[in-house]
Order: C-alpha cells, then structure tokens, then sequence
C-alpha cells in the first residue's frame, strides 16, 4: 500500500514496514485504493477514517470492531457522535473492512494475548496523545476488552472532535466570522449572535480538504450529551426476528457445505482412509484428506456429516497419546517443585525480601488448581471459503479479520492482496474467534474441492479442537506477624501469558515474591474471557480469603485494611459491602464471599451469595460494584456484568476439559456442562464513574466470579474449593456455624 | 415427497427422509433464523413449534412432521410487527450475540401461549432447555414477565399459527 503522508492530527504516518493508519483525512483523490469503497459516491467525504457525512447530514461512523454481542459497535459510535454533536437519530455505523488501512497486522498478532504497549521500535515515532492513539489503532482484533478504552478513547473520540474542529473551521471562513462564534449542536453549526444555522453537510466536502488539527480538544464529562447514555443497541432488532447474518447463515453461489474431523490427538496425522462408504452416500461430493483431519464436501450438511461418520480413519501414533490430565498437573507439580529447589525460574514480581525474618511469622502455603476449558461459542465454528486460482475470499465471523487474511494466504501460500475477507455476527467469540484455524481449513477444502464451501464444525469438534484456556497451578507461602498482619507473599505458578499483571495484587504487603516456570504441554492454547485474569483472580483472591480466617478476620475488612493505595478498588469494595449488606448475617446453609479485580483498566468488586443444600450448591445472587472509569452505556456495561459473571459461574461450577490418552473428554453439551436459567442468580451491578481511565467491559466480570464463588461456599460450608471446577467437590452444610466470620 | 407447512406455507421436499428439520429449514428454505447449536437436543438454538408446540428441529427428522405444521422465528411477526414477545426482547435488549435468541424466543412464546402468567418456576422449566452463553438469563426473564404482565389482547391477536 502506499505511503502515508505525515500530516495532520492523527497521522503517525509509516512506521515500520507497514503503516498505520490513524485516522488520516482522506480527501477526494486520496490515493489509497483500500478505503476507496467506503467513499461510495461522489459529493461525499471522508472527513477521516472514522466518520463520514453525507450530504443528506447523515453521519457514517467506521467502526475497526466487529461484534460478538458487547454492543461495542453502538458504544464507539455514541463517542464518535458526541464529540463531533452529531444528532444521534442521523448517525450510523459500518464495520470497517479487513484492510491494512484500518490496522496493523504484524502488531495485532502480538497484541492479541493482551500486551498493550508499543513495541519498542516504534516508541520513537510516537508521542504524548499520538502514542496512545497509536497503541489504540495497532489492531482490529475485538479482544482485550479493547474496544472502548482503546479505539474509543482514542480514536473515535478524536476522530469526532477533529471533524467537528474542521467542520467549524469552514463554517467560519464561509461565514466571515471567528471561530468562537458560533457552536454546534445536534449536527448543525449555528452563529451564536444571530441564530443562523447549516447542517454539517454543507461545510463537510471542503472541511475534507483542510489540514487536520493536530491535538482536537475532547469534551470533559460534563459537557458529554450522547455518552454515558444507555442507546438502545443498533444490532438488537434484527436478532429477533431471526434476519440477524451470521456467519454460518452465508450462502454463496454454487456453495456445498463440508464437515470435518480433526486428529483426536493435537499435533496427529492421518495414515489411512478407508472412504469407500462415505463416497457411495448420494449427496457426497468429495473426500478432503487435509493431513491431520479429514472432510467431506456434500450437497447439504446432514449429507456431509453423515457421510463423514462413515469413514474409517487410522491416525499416526503422537507422542502424547498416552497424555492425560493427570499426568499434565503431575508435571506442573514436578516442575514447580524443582524450581523451588533449584531456584530456577522466571522472575515476576519483587518486592522486600519475603524471606528474612521468616522465623517470626506464621507461615500459611496453599496450592490451587484449574483445568482447560473450551470456549463454548454458542455458534460452532465455521466459515465459507471460495478459492479460485490464486485468490480466496472468507465469509465468516472474525474478531480478527486482518489476522484471518493473512493467515489464510499463508497457508495456502497465496498473496494476501488476493484474499478479501467479509465478516459477520459472531455468536459468540470470547477469544475464540480471534484464531482463524477454520477459515484455514475452509479455504484448504474449497481448493481441494475446487467449489465454495460452507464447513461447519459440530459441537464436538468445536469442544475437542479448541485452543484452550490453559490449566495452571499456583502455590502460594505467605507469613502473618504477631498482629495476624501478612508481611509475606510468594507465589510460584506455571506458564506465564498475558496480560503481565495478571497474577499481582493490589493489596499493600510488604513483601512480595511472585515467579514462575515453563511447563509446557501439547494442549493448544489461547486467549479465553479475560485471559490470565480468569485463573490469578482465582487463585489470588482465594489465598487472600484463606489469610483473612487464618487471621480470624473478616474477609472483607482483612482487604480492606490493605487497599491504602487503591482509591478506587477501596471504593469499589465498600459499594458492593453495602449494596450486598454484607455485615448482615445471611442465614444456616448459606454464605457470602468476596473478591475484587482490576482488569483491563477496570475495577470489579463482587459478592456471591449461596445456599448450600444437600451438598448442592445454588447460586442466589450476586452483586457486583464495577468502575469502568467512565460507562459509555451504562446498560451496556450493565449487560457485560451480567454476561461476565455467568460466563465465570459456568467455569467455575462446571467447567472442566480433561484429558484421557492425549484427546478431550468432552464433547457435547451433556459433557460440557453450561449454566442454565434456572440455576442463574439474580445480578445485580452498581456502577462508580471515578473518571478514572476508560476500562474495557467484556471482560471484567468474568475474574472476580470464581472466587467469590468458591469464598461464599466457603463461608457457607467450611469446605474450600482449591481445585476448580466446584462440581467435583461434596459439601458440609454443618460446618457453617463454628465459621461465621463473614456474617 | 415429503410436505410441511411452514410458516403457513405449504413446502415440498424431496430429502433423505432422516434429514433433520433444521438443514431443510436452513438449506432448502433459506430460514437461517432457525440456529444450528449442538445437534444433539442439548441446547435449544435450534427451536421450532410443531403445531404449536416447541420442538428441536435438529433432532427432528424431516419424515416425522409430514404433513405437518412447523412455525419459524421468521414466522411469529405478522404484519402488525413484531410479536409482543420479540418487542419484550428489544425492550430488555436482550441478545448480546444474539445466537441463541430465536430459540429463546420460540420457547417463550410457547410457554406464553399456554399461560399468560407463568410464574418463576414455570419460567425457569420452560426456559432450562435452552441455553444463553452469553448469559441473559436474568433479562429473558424479565422480559417473558414483562409480555405476562402486559397488553394481553395484542398478544392474543399475534400472528402465531394456531394448531392445524
Ligand atoms: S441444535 Fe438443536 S438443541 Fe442444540
Ligand atoms: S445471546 Fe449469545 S448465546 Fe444467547
């Protein structure tokens, strides 16, 4: 593509080998050929890459994130319109398309497991706002809870504030007056001393051809009109009625559908296919011997998928085949422990010397452990794929377009210029569909098969091929003084991925040593619902719980007293105290727990409560305080809470992939348990605006469920769960009474 | 020759007769509302009524509902819009990826049909079979409670097809 010019307010112009595109005023008989197609008819501008005003005054926002059902698209909008004074009834939205104008491949692959900062190479080229900006537009991934706090914040807000700078600068050159007199108001600019008014349109192709400014001015909180209002969500009506496209809902021209099984064991390769029976099924196309799955194109799905159960297929021996989850943690166990002994390992976090002066303390270890787990997307895995010659286009749902892309011209070694992309809903992604291993597949079939194919994965291939949440272990050692105060805390775990801050904690203890090592396995793995914060929130905030009875304190005050630094999870904890009543007893079989996490820029308090019957454990409530900094759509926001704890509840209650002989137990629904409606508990979310940092909202909920979970059947029962999932535990509902500290 | 009438329409096929309902409905008729979840009765997305009734349409083979009346998500609005139970939906914006939602709501509106005033536990049994993994249980419900508390007469008139 083209070199970008450095000019104006957002353009970082070339960095590295590949640009950056952030929101570069596009003119008419701009030279880049990607965005062409978003400026579709003459007498419209892009006044940059984010907005477009037509000249009926309708206003297009271009929005670098797809949806899987966050509202995100609507949220980034509600920041676009508000800046620029959009009327919000003239604003709409498009998806912006998997071009490198809108994103950086090479730097999206590295940002998806969560590492948000600029590589180092590029640190030079950026500064002050320009930096976060381009931190903010280095992907297109919808993953990291991004959306918001990155794109948002920094991009369509800019984006529309620039506009509206410049709309206004060409209204005062029209109009022969100063800039200072006039004002803009829901789309329209207005001379403040005579009432004279234009709406946007008329001034939007020549503020197109005008310099950007260089450092837009954005609103303060109080001047905001249209964020931190819940707008009904654009996506909403059409997934009632059922018109809502998907991207198992394409059809192409001449498309066949395909179903596939993969190698049971990761890493597998076929050895011999018996396909004499799946070829005499009427409907069967072809037979697709991908190396390590195979397929079978049909005329229609059921035709496919039978035909494919049919097969006889003999896979190569692994060397995990006799792999199983046992034997995983047993090796996690093995390397923990030799790193202790050795004192090899990895360094994570040093703070004092949680050694010296050990004699005096009382000393508290724990270990705590949780499996791999699948994502579970409602929607199986799927995509539509046609290649002809040297070019392939992907039809399905991506968090990932670009990614998508270029992975797909690798694989089937074409030129990425050749592959377009079109994304979909997603029913569901969770970090799933930031992997693009079934639009590989997809386009791998279409070539063999030499048509479109629509491949679809059933819901146990979807299970069994997943790449997983990773299991870990942690073990914690952590030293009271005399005063029960702790003064130590070291924790060894295995396998760091991201974000970094993951397994540290906010709490004010002296002394601190937090390491791990490697141990890896041949399970696939990637990011799931708030990455490494879903296991670390676990296991820091169970251990915390375990130090506060040690020191016959309640859960609540021992974190309290140790939040002097934290204003806003000090706020946070004290909301969701009160809204849940914690301080009121709650009853025989019953109990509440606590925990509170910071992630992704946003802090979440929680309380569970639970009622423990016949060794059942039933959910109740839960109540959560969130501070997201700011809530562009607070019903929004509201949803997240709501969809980030079930999503915890489930894990925690059930969730559990195990291994037997290097290949996944579970498959269906009947295996892989879900949260259903009438084990869900009533949530209830309370929001602090601290106008802190703008955090994300997918994520959040889900890191604070599990353990406030297993810290309420704790205080309800006196058994502690250390080991997820809950389901594997049996519990005493008697123990309750002797250990009622937290009511 | 298998036929069945969906969403009122009489509709010929000429399938494998174990073919379940779901592919005919997603790959002969374009009803792509009609959502592909498990495959195996576990989860709901794939929600239909026969006669009225809610049925999953992937563990359905087509051969059984010859002559038979199914009714789609694309089927419950009439030309007075939307069916108060998919207004419900919009009001409580309840999808958040929205897959599971035609299910949701084809099982709602059967529950709805038989009784107008379904209390939690009623709601909570007619409701299990369908899964939300994006977690709007608490919404769906106030939503369902919503359509039982509210103008019952537009709920009656809806546009629903009536036992065959
Ligand atoms: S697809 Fe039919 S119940 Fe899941
Ligand atoms: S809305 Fe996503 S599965 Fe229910």
């Amino acid at each position: 593509m083209g070199k970008w010019t450095r000019r104006g307010f957002i353009t970082a112009g070339v960095i590295g080998s590949s640009a950056l595109v952030i929101g570069v005023a596009i003119r008419p008989g701009h030279r880049v050929a990607e965005l062409t197609g978003s400026v579709a008819d003459e007498g419209e501008t892009l006044v940059n890459a984010w907005v477009k005003i037509d000249t009926q005054n309708q206003i297009t926002a271009i929005v670098p994130h797809s949806e899987m059902g966050q509202g995100a698209q609507t949220a980034l909008t509600q920041m676009l319109a508000d800046e620029l004074d959009a009327c919000w009834e003239d604003v709409s939205f498009i998806e912006a398309p998997a071009e490198d104008g809108f994103a950086n491949y090479a730097l999206g692959k590295g940002f998806i497991l969560g590492d948000t900062e600029v590589p180092a190479i590029l640190m030079g080229s950026v500064d002050g706002l320009f930096l976060q900006l381009t931190k903010a537009f280095h992907l297109q991934i919808t993953g990291g809870s991004s959306s918001i706090r990155a794109t948002g914040v920094y991009g369509m807000r800019v984006a529309g504030a620039a506009a509206r700078e410049m709309l206004l600068a060409e209204a005062a050159l029209t109009w022969q007056v100063p800039v200072d007199a006039l004002q803009t108001k829901e789309g329209k600019i207005i001379h403040k001393a005579t009432g004279k008014q234009a709406a946007f349109s008329e001034f939007a192709v020549q503020a197109g051809r005008r310099e950007p400014p260089a450092k837009p001015k954005l609103k303060a909180i109080t001047e905001f009109s249209i964020m931190g209002q819940s707008k009904p969500r654009h996506d909403i009506p059409a997934k009632v009625d059922g018109s809502a496209a998907f991207g198992i809902d394409v059809v192409v021209d001449g498309m066949k559908y395909a179903a596939i099984t993969a190698a049971p064991v990761f890493g597998g390769s076929i050895i011999r296919l018996d396909t004499a029976k799946a070829e005499s099924i009427p409907g069967v196309l072809k037979v697709v011997d991908l190396g390590n799955a195979v397929a079978v194109v049909a005329e229609g799905y059921w035709q496919a998928k039978t035909a494919l159960a049919s097969i006889d297929v003999t896979w190569g021996k692994t060397a995990n085949d006799d792999v199983d989850s046992e034997a995983i943690f047993a090796q996690f166990q093995r390397d923990i422990n030799a790193a202790k002994e050795t004192g090899e390992s990895h360094e994570d976090l040093i703070i004092g010397d949680p050694v010296r002066g050990a004699e005096q303390w009382r000393v508290v270890e724990r270990q705590y452990t949780v499996p791999y787990l699948a994502h579970a997307c409602m929607e199986p895995m799927n995509a539509v794929a046609s290649v002809v010659g040297d070019s392939c286009e992907i039809w399905t749902g991506s968090q990932n377009p670009l990614g998508f892309r270029y992975d797909v011209a690798a694989a089937l070694d074409l030129d990425p210029e050749n592959v377009s992309f079109h994304n979909y809903f997603m029913g569901g992604g969770f970090g799933r569909r930031s992997v693009s291993d079934v639009a590989v597949q997809a386009a791998q079939i279409s070539r063999q098969a030499g048509l479109p194919v629509k491949l679809i994965w059933s819901r146990e291939e979807d299970t069994r091929q997943d790449y997983y949440r990773p299991a870990v272990m942690s073990e914690f050692r952590a030293g009271l003084d005399q005063d029960n105060r702790p003064v130590s805390w070291e924790n060894i775990y295995v396998d760091k991925h991201d974000p970094a801050e993951a397994p540290h904690i906010p709490y004010a203890i002296a002394n601190q040593k937090i390491h791990f090592v490697d141990s890896p396995t041949h399970v696939p793995f990637g990011p799931w619902r708030s990455v490494d914060h879903s296991q670390h929130g676990f296991f820091t905030e169970s251990f915390v719980d375990e130090l506060a009875y040690e020191a016959a304190q309640d859960p609540y005050q021992f974190r309290r007293d140790m939040l002097g630094g934290h204003p806003r999870l000090l706020a946070a904890l004290d909301l969701v105290a009160e809204k849940s009543q914690w301080n009121v007893p709650i009853g025989k079989g019953r109990g509440r727990g606590i925990a509170l996490q910071e992630s992704f820029g946003t802090v979440v308090a929680e309380v569970v409560e639970v009622t423990v019957q016949e060794g059942q454990v039933k959910v109740d409530r839960v109540v959560i305080a969130v501070d997201p900094g700011f809530a562009v759509s607070p019903d929004g926001l509201k949803a997240q809470m709501e969809s980030g704890v079930v999503y915890g509840l489930t894990a925690a209650l059930y969730g559990e992939v195990s291994l037997h002989r290097g290949r996944v137990t579970q498959g269906n629904f009947d295996t892989y348990n879900m949260l259903r409606m009438p084990h869900a508990p009533v949530i209830e979310t309370h929001i602090i605006s601290s106008d802190a940092n703008w955090g994300g909202a997918g994520e959040p909920g889900v890191p604070g469920t599990a353990p406030a979970l297993t810290n309420a059947i704790y205080a309800a029962t006196g058994t502690r769960v250390r080991d997820l999932p809950v389901s594997k535990y049996e519990f005493d509902v008697e123990f309750r009474e002797e250990n009622n500290l937290s009511s | 020759m298998i036929t069945v009438t969906v969403n009122g329409r009489s509709q010929h096929f000429d399938v494998a007769p174990d073919t379940p309902l779901l592919w005919v409905l997603r790959e002969n008729l374009a009803l792509t509302g009609t959502k592909f979840g498990c495959g195996a009765g576990q989860c709901g997305a794939c929600t239909v009524h026969l006669n009225g009734v809610p049925i999953r349409s992937c563990m359905t083979p087509i051969q059984v509902v010859d002559q038979m009346q199914i009714t789609t998500i694309e089927g419950i609005s009439n030309d007075q819009g939307l069916h108060p139970v998919q207004q419900a939906w919009i009001d409580h914006q309840v999808p958040q990826c929205g897959y599971c939602q035609s299910g949701q709501i084809m099982s709602a509106v059967a529950l709805l049909d038989k009784n107008n005033h379904p209390s939690d536990e009623e709601i909570d049994r007619a409701m299990a079979g369908n899964i939300c993994r994006c977690g709007m249980y608490g919404r769906i419900k106030a939503a369902i409670k919503r359509v039982s508390d509210g103008d019952q007469k537009f709920y009656d008139a809806s546009g629903e097809v009536n036992n065959g």
